[in-house]
């Protein structure tokens, strides 16, 4: 157990450093048609591509704030402050060694390199706007898997890569998918040949070290039929007493038989806005699954999403949210059933701390013409004090005949007497709190990767010692 | 003397006094038992002694092998060999009977030093034989669906276990069918030594035919108004609890 991995940056306090900017590009601050071209001229985009952004802007303009029904939190976001382009210039490299110095030392203090060499089997890692390094294990790159930094994927495999880019989540789904599609840059595009299982995770690195700031990776997963492919993702970023914006869009499309489980631990900064778009394709027997936990930001939105397209595909999403004081996590998932016998699966544990905010959005369709679709959700809220909230949103939409759908919710609270009780057996206070979160989320985390229950844990622990007094 | 001492007890919830001029010492190698009918205080002594939040003492002192008791923060009082068995213990939903008693051993030992996890299971095992438990008990989430019995037997599980130096069981026969009741009764007896101080809390007779006391301690109204040996509870069985009432407003010496 003590070979965990560290992967999930779980303690905040080992993200929260930074090194003075080394970037020489930078698009500025604030968003027109300049800072548009600015970045497909820096990146020698090719025409499509940046005609795909000149629509992102217009879309992102045109759309307002979801203010109506999210939270008003948003209006803080100044975006004429925000730089969306910051980058080294030095390319993503093969070798941690020809990565510029205090880059290469900012990726070692978070234990990357480390982890690489124990169990992954490929490592992109991200700072700022580009990837700084990108490398995949010699066996597996053999097996044809490709997994590359968006930029590299849309130049060299135009032919897979056009085919679904956008195609799952489109620009205009939403104002912050606009705001991506203008200015993306980083993220991975990954693509698995037929029939090839990846034994090991490949993982992702998103490190944000710059001030006023805007990251927004892009990635792209595509399981080939019957392939199967776990990837991971980490985050942190310094804290920082401005504004900072991470704004992802994630496009998975698993094909005939193909199986791809998304692994998030987010832990961002306490002054991080985290509006995230992901969702994923699962043709017939196919299989989507995220595992999204949500520790940092100030502000996160995010609903993973699965659209069950072919006969029998399956999608799920289990997630944690821990919600401490002054934060918001506005979570949940959206499964649409679009073919006969597809079933979907939520399960949702959220913890509010302190002031801490907690927020559950669902969204359940079945249409009427379908057939043997079942949906189970779950979604359990635990409060730690008076003062922390919690709101679920379920909209369950199931027509027609033989369709089964399930939804269970739950709001528990740590009482006094159940503390005072596990005082008396000799836990401290925070010690009592820590362990009666990670019983509310044990059953779930169970169905983790080992490396990221273990850090989870831990996580949890830090989180409460300090929220006790 | 190596004692749980109570002097002069006062103690209120709210504006109400619960508990008036206590005065009690309980020595390790002694067990006490306290009788007393239903609402006499006896339940609020336990989780005095404990140092439940809700109550506050407002007179009198309490002192474990010659150290302030009140001035501690419940965990610590169990840290340094004060152990309550609950009468109606707390469900932990997710945590496992193992997990929860390895946190509580762990939490004993100085910082830096790891409980050593073939030892823990095979003392585990141990006592769960003792108290004629299933292994498969220890991965049930802490006395969630338990029966009451499963409640009163995990109490002295865990109890045995700690090893505390003065227990205080707290009603630990209510709820119990007989064959229950004399496992929970063997156990407690097999942890009877000297260097264990026992209090026990309880309304009937019943339990003190199984474990039987050094001292008896009758309450009524917030006071011990009867002392004596075992023979007490018999009398009391036989006249009831109206026969010591009459003694509630006379001065009392012990």
């Amino acid at each position: 157990m003590k070979e965990a991995n560290s992967a999930v940056q779980i303690d905040r306090s080992i993200g929260d450093f930074a090194y003075p900017e080394v970037h020489v590009r930078d698009a500025g601050a604030g968003l027109s048609e300049k800072t548009i071209h600015y970045i497909s001229d820096v990146k020698e985009d090719p025409d499509w591509v940046r005609e795909f952004r000149l629509r992102g802007l217009k879309t992102f303009l045109e759309k307002p704030l979801p203010t109506h029904w999210a939270s008003k939190d948003l209006e803080a976001i100044d975006f004429d402050k925000i730089r969306y382009y910051l980058a080294p210039g030095t390319g993503a490299k093969r070798s941690w060694d020809e990565v510029p110095e205090d880059i290469k030392r900012t990726f070692e203090r978070l234990g990357i390199p480390e982890q690489e060499r124990k169990f992954l089997a490929g490592v992109e890692a991200q700072f700022d706007s580009e990837a700084v390094y990108s490398n995949i294990k010699k066996a597996v790159g053999e097996q044809g898997v490709i997994f590359v930094g968006s930029t590299e994927g849309l130049k060299n495999h135009p032919e897979i890569f056009r085919k679904w880019f956008g195609k799952v989540i489109p620009i205009g789904d939403n104002k912050f998918s606009a705001l991506n599609s203008a200015v993306f840059s980083g993220g991975s595009f990954i693509y698995v040949p037929p029939g090839v299982k990846v034994k090991h995770p490949l993982q992702a690195y998103f490190r944000i070290n710059a001030e006023n700031f805007g990251q927004f990776e892009r990635t792209l997963i595509i399981a080939d039929e019957g392939s199967e492919v776990t990837y991971m993702e980490g985050c942190t970023a310094p804290k920082f007493n401005t504004t900072t914006l991470h704004s992802a869009v994630v496009e998975l499309v698993a094909l005939k038989g193909a199986k791809i489980q998304y692994i998030t631990v987010q832990n961002w900064s306490a002054n991080v806005f985290n509006l995230v778009t992901k969702r994923g394709l699962a043709h017939e027997d196919a299989q989507v699954k995220w595992i999204d936990c949500n520790i940092g930001s100030r502000l996160t939105m995010k609903y993973p999403g699965v659209i069950m397209k072919g006969r029998k595909a399956r999608g799920e999403v289990l997630s944690i949210a821990l919600a401490n004081d002054g934060q918001h996590q506005d979570t949940g998932a959206k499964m649409i059933h679009a073919a006969d016998e597809t079933t979907s699966n939520i399960i949702s544990k959220s913890i509010s701390i302190g002031t801490g905010r907690a927020t559950y959005r669902g969204l359940v369709n079945v249409p009427k013409h379908l057939k043997h679709c079942k949906n189970n959700t779950e979604c359990d809220a635990l409060l730690i004090n008076a003062t922390s909230r919690t709101d679920t949103y379920p909209t369950i939409t199931v027509r027609g005949t033989g369709n089964a759908v399930q939804h269970e919710a739950s709001v528990s609270q740590v009482s006094a007497e159940q503390i005072f009780y596990m005082q008396q057996r000799g836990l401290s206070e925070a010690q009592a709190m820590s362990l009666s979160v990670n019983g509310f989320v044990n059953d779930l985390v169970r169905q983790f990767p080992m490396e990221y229950s273990v850090e989870l844990k831990r996580l949890i622990e830090l989180e409460m010692e300090g929220s006790v007094g | 003397m190596k004692a749980l001492i109570v002097e002069n007890l006062h103690v209120a919830i709210a504006d109400q006094e619960i508990v008036r001029r206590l005065s009690l010492t309980v020595p390790r190698g002694e067990v006490h038992a306290i009788m007393g009918p239903n609402g006499s205080g006896k339940s609020t002594l336990a989780k005095v002694l404990a140092g439940h939040p809700d109550y506050h003492v407002t007179k009198g002192k309490v002192m474990m092998d010659g150290e302030n008791l009140l001035e501690l923060e419940p965990d610590e009082r169990a840290r340094k060999g004060l152990f309550m068995a609950f009468q109606y213990p707390s469900e932990i939903p997710g945590v496992t009977i193992a997990n929860f008693l390895r946190a509580a051993m762990q939490s004993r030992l100085p910082e830096g030093e790891e409980l050593e996890a073939t030892d823990y299971y095979a003392k585990l095992y141990e006592k769960m034989d003792l108290l004629d438990m299933e292994r498969s008990f220890t991965s049930r989430s802490v006395n969630e669906g338990f029966s009451g019995g499963e409640k009163k037997r995990s109490e002295i599980l865990q109890l045995a276990m700690l090893e505390p130096k003065y227990a205080i069981l707290d009603e630990t026969d209510s709820g119990l069918d007989i064959d229950a009741l004399k496992t929970v009764a063997h156990g407690v007896n097999s942890l009877r030594g000297p260097e264990i101080g026992i209090m026990l809390i309880t309304h009937y007779q019943r339990l003190l035919n199984y474990i039987i006391p050094e001292y008896v301690h009758v309450m009524v109204q917030g006071r011990i108004v009867r002392s004596g040996d075992k023979q007490l509870a018999l009398d009391l069985e036989e006249r009831g609890y109206d026969w010591v009432r009459d003694f509630a407003e006379e001065p009392v010496s012990v």
